[in-house]
């Protein structure tokens, strides 16, 4: 379990090391159900990254990898949902629970 | 050399003259019998009754099937129409029913929306900037 929660963590913080793939992250939080196309808009014309279209299906693969991107069918057209879950995990991995931790130092 | 004539492929055309006339508000132009069952239909702008010509081709093609599932699924639009308010248009299209992947989105001087056209392609809608 520990093992599995470590690879998890390296493909999230991996996912997370890449400015575009920041970038994909911040536009999914402004509007979840994205497709391919709208993403590629959102970089291009508003990000000003040029980067081909391959380039952002790649980085999605990644970011999907880490589980933070999620992808959904919807008759001919596919979605791209944002899922925060997996950062929730990273945080709880270090941030001590107020009820069981010490008290929080205060000034 | 002008632009005379552009097309999309249609599954079907009577649903596509419907769609294209009824609900997008464009006036039929020319519409020809060719071979058994095929028509060259072709629609234009309110307008602009001599401007650019939409051709609603049939999509018999084995190979347009591969082709438009592979762009619809990437939301990737064949065509763009100029409007003058994306966003009111959007709700008007909308509240016909028709399916957007895409709603309305601000970039820069740019606003764009994709929807469905119930043919078998993705259409774009975008203000031209100023």
């Amino acid at each position: 379990m520990l093992a599995y929660a470590g690879v998890v963590a390296d493909d999230v913080f991996k996912a997370l090391a890449d400015p575009t793939r920041r970038t994909i992250l911040d536009e999914l939080t402004e509007k979840s159900g994205q497709t391919l196309f709208e993403i590629c808009s959102r970089l291009s014309m508003k990000h000003q990254l040029g980067i081909s279209r391959q380039g952002v299906s790649q980085h999605l693969a990644v970011l999907e990898a880490a589980g933070l991107v999620e992808t959904r069918r919807e008759g001919r057209y596919k979605f791209h949902d944002l899922n925060t879950a997996p950062l929730r995990q990273i945080a709880e991995r270090w941030v001590v629970p107020h009820a069981s931790g010490p008290q929080e130092r205060t000034p | 050399m002008r632009i005379h004539l552009t097309s999309v492929f249609v599954d079907d055309q009577a649903e596509a003259e419907h769609f294209y006339t009824e609900v997008l508000g464009f006036v039929k132009k020319h519409d020809v019998p060719v071979g058994e069952k095929d028509r060259w239909l072709t629609v234009v702008s309110p307008d602009e009754a001599d401007g650019t010509e939409l051709l609603l081709e049939p999509a018999g093609h084995p190979a347009v099937r591969t082709y438009r599932d592979a762009l619809v699924g990437d939301g990737i639009p064949l065509a763009q129409f100029a409007v003058d308010d994306v966003t009111a248009e959007y709700e008007r299209l909308r509240d016909l029913g028709v399916r957007f992947t895409q709603e309305p989105l601000e970039m820069g001087p740019v606003t764009t929306a994709v929807f469905d056209d119930t043919c078998g392609n993705l259409i774009q809608i975008a203000t031209e900037p100023q």
